[in-house]
């Protein structure tokens, strides 16, 4: 996915659009309204992630005036100051949502997600692999036919695995990704996905192997 | 208003004006008593002068002697002044000849024809006296003549008493008449001070318009020095509002970078160590994060409290709205959220900002608690004047601790474990059902969980 991310901060604006790149989305970056606004003329974008209080004006504003021109990307705000408050005026304004700075990765991703979901879903979302046709929008996988629905990890865990097929992902690294760094959580814990998403796959040609000692990979039997 | 302490202006001036008044009713009195014994003193006197006189016009000198006539009309007319009693002693050349030999004279014998008056003590009586000197031939030879007369007094003083009395009736008069005028004085004057009062309490707490009640000139001092305390109140509230927003957008811009750098860095590393220590990086960050976060909402609840923006709130449209927010959060962790919006057209009256951070804590330690895949359950209800808030998670419990406990500052629960908090959420809970006149209950759930019920006065 395409996304405009228009924040102040140059380090936090790097790190954010770093993370996105890792997980396999395009990121312009506009350090200004007047950059985003040069961005949304020359490019489509699948979502903005907008800062309130940026250089040459408030971040609601903009987003005011975009709904007026007809612009109806969604926009997610990103704000620093108290939730509460920000929030009433974000949504009141016009934003699909916002996340309170700092923030982590996946629930950013799962807000993206239940954005475009309720928008109504982007088509190119969906991806094959193997005889398996995944939509993380609608959070499904249809095999052979078959349409089975998948819990958030499962979802996320199949996410991850299919941006690499083939690289082993250890047992480490899935946990970090898949559990809130809040959690204590022991390394086993990722097996019950694990096996559960293999109940999902089934009948598909898409196979999680385990590689003993190291992690998991995805392959195509 | 709350200063019965202070010296009250309007006593005061009531004192001293009564003061005054008692004052000028004292001079009043004395005044009017010593004219009175003046002009009794001095009718008696020209009586006696008269008299003295007239019993030396009965002096005559003869080849005998001096003999004197005694006029019977002379007596008669002092006498009328009433039960005084009289005495008089006629002296020629040091020789008394008639009357009572041990009448006191004068100090100074009067010189010419003018007359003395004096006061004598005579026989336990106090007497008034006038003594004429004249020159009376006694056989070819030119004698002095001193004819005294006296008279007591009982007379004259019922007469200065009689005026005494007027003249003391006539200051309590004075007095009397003071009393009310000085009330009215003191009301009337201090009217202005009582409406420039009025005007300032009736307004409403977060009424912070300058006065601009008309007052005497007085007064302006004190108006503009309100105005200018006004002004500056006003200033440092807005600042305060701007300040907690500044405040959180600078610690919490820095921690982002911190923490999205980190997660950048986790994902790289492969060493075990360096995970764990990124992962504990991460958590401290949140931790600080989120404390930041709290204190400061719990300030913005503190100062909103005070100066709450009033309005009509649909509970029912903002426990969707927050359910629509979480339900990311919730999904993160697979937990079912689910709303019962109830009969609909709940409305409280309160600040929307208050009422949301409340139901966030709420929803926040539901989610928090709950094992991934437990489930949530938000509902509403409304009855006996009360719209009720109810959270019901599947979580790990109270563990017996209570509302009143948790609610506490900075206090968590003794099986909060390693979930991430400041211990401040339930206290803005609780300090918001105070500043909206609601109240704030949790209980242990049969089969695990807790039920988080905000009651709040409906309308």
């Amino acid at each position: 996915m395409r996304f405009l991310l228009v924040e102040d901060t140059p380090e936090l604006a790097r790190s954010v659009r770093d993370l996105l790149v890792l997980d396999g989305h395009g990121v312009d970056h506009a350090a200004s309204l007047a950059e985003a606004e040069d961005c949304l003329a020359a490019a489509g974008y699948d979502l903005i992630l907008l800062d309130i209080g940026l250089p040459d004006g408030d971040g609601r504003a903009f987003l005011a005036r975009q709904r007026r021109q007809g612009r109806d990307v969604p926009v997610i705000m990103m704000t620093a100051r108290s939730a509460v408050a920000d929030r009433v005026d974000a949504l009141d304004g016009g934003a699909d949502d916002y996340v309170t700075k700092p923030f982590e990765m996946s629930e950013l991703e799962a807000r993206i997600r239940a954005v475009l979901r309720r928008r109504g879903g982007a088509a190119q979302t969906l991806r094959h692999f193997a005889g398996v046709a995944f939509d993380p929008l609608a959070a499904t996988v249809t095999v052979a036919g078959e349409t089975r629905a998948l819990r958030s990890r499962e979802l996320r865990l199949f996410e991850i695995l299919l941006a690499a097929p083939g690289r082993i992902h250890s047992k480490e690294h899935l946990c970090d990704r898949l559990f809130s760094y809040a959690e204590s959580v022991t390394d086993n814990a990722i097996e019950v996905y694990v096996g559960r998403l293999r109940r999902k796959l089934a009948g598909s040609a898409a196979r999680i192997e385990t590689v003993r000692g190291l992690g998991y990979r995805l392959t195509a039997a | 208003m709350a200063l019965a302490r202070a010296p009250s202006l309007r006593r005061r001036l009531i004192l001293q004006l009564l003061a005054g008044a008692a004052v000028m009713a004292l001079v009043l009195y004395f005044a009017v008593r010593t004219a009175a014994d003046r002009a009794t003193e001095a009718s008696q006197d020209a009586i006696l002068t008269a008299a003295a006189a007239s019993v030396a016009d009965g002096l005559r000198g003869t080849e005998d002697g001096v003999e004197i006539d005694l006029n019977r009309a002379t007596f008669s007319m002092v006498a009328a002044a009433g039960q005084d009693r009289l005495f008089w002693r006629v002296e020629v050349a040091g020789q008394t000849l008639t009357g009572y030999d041990d009448l006191p004279l004068p100090a100074a014998l009067p010189g010419g024809a003018e007359p003395v008056v004096y006061n004598a003590l005579y026989r336990d009586a106090d007497l008034r006296l006038a003594a004429v000197a004249r020159s009376v031939l006694d056989r070819d030879r030119l004698q002095p003549a001193l004819i005294v007369l006296g008279q007591t007094r009982f007379g004259q003083e019922a007469i200065a008493g009689r005026l005494a009395n007027g003249a003391a009736l006539a200051g309590l008069a004075f007095f009397a008449l003071a009393v009310p005028m000085a009330l009215v004085f003191t009301n009337s004057v201090l009217a202005p001070v009582r409406r420039l009062a009025e005007a300032v309490s009736r307004r409403g707490p977060a009424d912070l318009r300058g006065v601009d009640h008309p007052t005497p000139q007085e007064l302006a001092p004190f108006r503009d020095a309100l105005n200018s305390f006004i002004g500056r109140l006003r200033t440092t509230l807005s600042q305060t509002e701007t300040f907690i927003a500044e405040a959180a957008h600078h610690i919490r811009t820095p921690l982002s970078t911190v923490r999205t750098e980190a997660e950048i860095a986790l994902r790289r590393a492969e060493s075990e160590e360096t995970r764990a220590r990124l992962r504990s990086v991460i958590r401290a960050v949140d931790e600080s994060a989120r404390s930041a976060g709290q204190l400061l909402d719990h300030a913005m609840v503190a100062y909103r409290s005070n100066r709450m923006d009033v309005a009509d709130i649909d509970l029912g449209v903002v426990l969707d709205g927050l359910a629509r927010s979480f339900a990311p959060t919730a999904e993160l962790r697979d937990i079912a959220l689910t709303v019962d919006p109830g009969p609909g057209g709940v409305r409280v009256r309160g600040d929307r900002v208050l009422v949301e951070s409340a139901l966030r804590n709420l929803i926040d330690n539901a989610l928090k608690y709950s094992a991934p895949e437990g489930s949530v359950h938000l509902s509403l209800a409304n009855g006996d004047g009360r719209a009720r808030v109810a959270v019901r998670d599947t979580g790990r419990g109270l563990a017996g601790a209570d509302a009143a406990t948790l609610a506490a500052r900075f206090r968590r629960g003794p099986n909060a474990g390693d979930v991430v908090g400041s211990g401040l959420g339930l206290t803005i809970v609780a300090e918001v059902a105070r500043a909206m006149g609601g109240d704030f209950a949790l209980e242990p759930v049969s089969g695990g969980g807790t039920l988080a019920t905000l009651s709040l006065p409906s309308c």
